[in-house]
């Protein structure tokens, strides 16, 4: 009988994190920031159809970068979990805890089990009635689970791109102020102009009524960078 | 498929069926689709039933309006069911028959609607939302000849040709499209006669939220199941618009003084 080589689990995940990472940061940047009546979900994406911010319920809306087909089925299985949910007990109950839970365990697992990880990075934002309410949750491609305060970036040059957001973030600013510091952060990090149509926006507005995911289009965007 | 089977019970499955965009299929999947049986001939004349609806066509969209009784054989069951539903942004469902399959047959709707939305980025076509709800009515054929009927009425604004239209049903799931006007419940007859005298095409949509109202109040004078409007109570009519803003229901501050006017100047 052959025995599979003796891999140590140190490098196994070792390798593993490194050829996730790698696809990961060949992406282009997407931003999660605060503003002041909601969540931005900010980014380059040189498709206009194939989005990497989607909705997913009433207040939840997802973001990822890496490779599309992976994040697509992660962002259609949370939109299937969530309308299951929602319709088999109330709407309320559909959290962006339980789903940040549930992309954690699948990533988890898919990194250990799969023949490779999947190269990607999601962030799940739930708003609130009120900015304290707003939740944030980052999920790694191999499970790990972070809650986040105001914003965070994905993708790229990221930790230089948390940095520059960092300096640029102001609590309370308004939709226009959040995109045109966020564009102008991605910029700065990527050291790239970026054509307007390569933007892609969305934002959960809670003044909106129950479903409060809302597309920017490119007209709205350069308005805001343009101010 | 072994992929799930390995998975803790609370991660999410990703290597499902994803190319079957449809919610119902997907609670099919997890065993969860609403269902109901009955076995022989059992008395269903105690179960409630939403009575009149209506939908009117006008210049730049669909009126559509429905009373708020339900009623259980000869008894008043209750006095503030909503039967008219926004299916989304575009469109409106309105319900008669057994009431508690019918508002659940609503909330599958919806969610239907929604969940293809986001699965697909884009809204289903108005003809296609229709033809769903048919589907959906057909799938009811067995209870429907054991007594528990539902016959929706489905309106909503074509964000394509730019126009708003209406749907009717049968039983057995007919669709069928209407030009002006539709009426379904109890009180529908009487409705649908009313609504026959006064219709003109092209009317604004003051005149023809005010035709729908007075359908429904004529439809209460003739059908006993058919509630008018209370005023005392502050009980009125749901009326909803969809036109190329989308939908939108008329709240009760601007139906009581126009439900007040006409049951004035009822003959």
């Amino acid at each position: 009988m052959n025995m599979p080589m003796y891999v140590p689990p140190e490098q196994l995940v070792k390798d593993r994190a490194e050829f996730a990472m790698k696809g990961i940061g060949r992406g282009r940047p997407i931003a999660a920031i605060q503003y002041d009546n909601g969540v931005l979900l900010f980014g380059e994406n040189p498709s206009a159809t194939l989005h990497k911010i989607g909705e997913i319920y009433d207040r939840i809306a997802f973001a990822a970068v890496g490779r599309f087909n992976e994040f697509e089925s992660l962002r259609v299985a949370g939109v299937r979990y969530a309308d299951v949910k929602g319709y088999n007990y109330g709407r309320t109950d559909v959290t962006a805890r339980g789903l940040a839970n549930g992309y954690a365990q699948t990533l988890g697992q898919i990194f250990i089990h799969e023949v490779k990880p999947y190269e990607v990075a999601v962030v799940i934002v739930e708003v609130g009635d009120s900015a304290d309410e707003d939740v944030m949750y980052r999920v790694q491609f191999d499970g790990t689970l972070i809650d986040i305060q105001s914003f965070t970036a994905l993708g790229g040059s990221e930790e230089a791109l948390v940095e520059a957001l960092t300096e640029s973030y102001q609590a309370g600013a308004t939709l226009a102020d959040a995109i045109s510091r966020t564009a102008a952060a991605i910029v700065t990090v990527e050291e790239s102009a970026v054509a307007p149509e390569r933007w892609e926006a969305a934002v959960l507005d809670r003044t909106l009524g129950r479903r409060r995911f809302r597309r920017l289009d490119t007209q709205e965007i350069v308005a805001a960078i343009g101010e | 498929m072994t992929h799930d089977r390995q998975m803790a019970s609370n991660a999410l499955p990703v290597l499902g069926s994803h190319l079957d965009t449809s919610f119902l299929s997907l609670l099919n999947e997890h065993g969860m689709t609403p269902s109901w049986a009955l076995s022989g001939n059992p008395d269903v004349s105690t179960v409630p039933e939403a009575t009149t609806i209506l939908a009117v066509r006008y210049a730049g969209g669909v009126v559509m309006a429905g009373d708020r009784r339900a009623t259980a054989g000869n008894v008043i069951a209750h006095t503030k069911l909503k039967k008219v539903y926004q299916a989304d942004k575009f469109s409106a469902v309105a319900i008669s028959g057994t009431a508690g399959m019918a508002v659940e047959m609503v909330k599958l709707f919806q969610t239907e609607l929604e969940h293809y939305e986001k699965i697909e980025g884009m809204r289903l076509s108005l003809e296609g939302k229709a033809n769903y709800l048919a589907r959906m009515v057909r799938g009811n054929l067995t209870l429907a000849f054991q007594g528990l009927v539902i016959v929706p009425l489905f309106c909503g604004y074509d964000e394509h040709d730019e126009t708003g239209r209406l749907f009717t049903f049968d039983v057995v799931g007919g669709r069928y499209e209407e030009d002006d006007y539709a009426a379904t419940g109890s009180g529908g007859t009487e409705a649908r006669s009313f609504l026959k005298s006064v219709y003109q095409t092209g009317a604004s949509e003051e005149t023809a939220m005010k035709w729908a109202v007075e359908a429904l109040v004529a439809a209460a004078e003739e059908d006993a199941a058919t509630g008018g409007p209370d005023v005392r109570r502050g009980i009125f009519p749901t009326v909803a618009v969809v036109d190329s803003g989308g939908f939108r229901e008329i709240d009760d501050d601007a139906l009581g003084p126009l439900a007040s006017e006409i049951l004035e100047n009822r003959p």
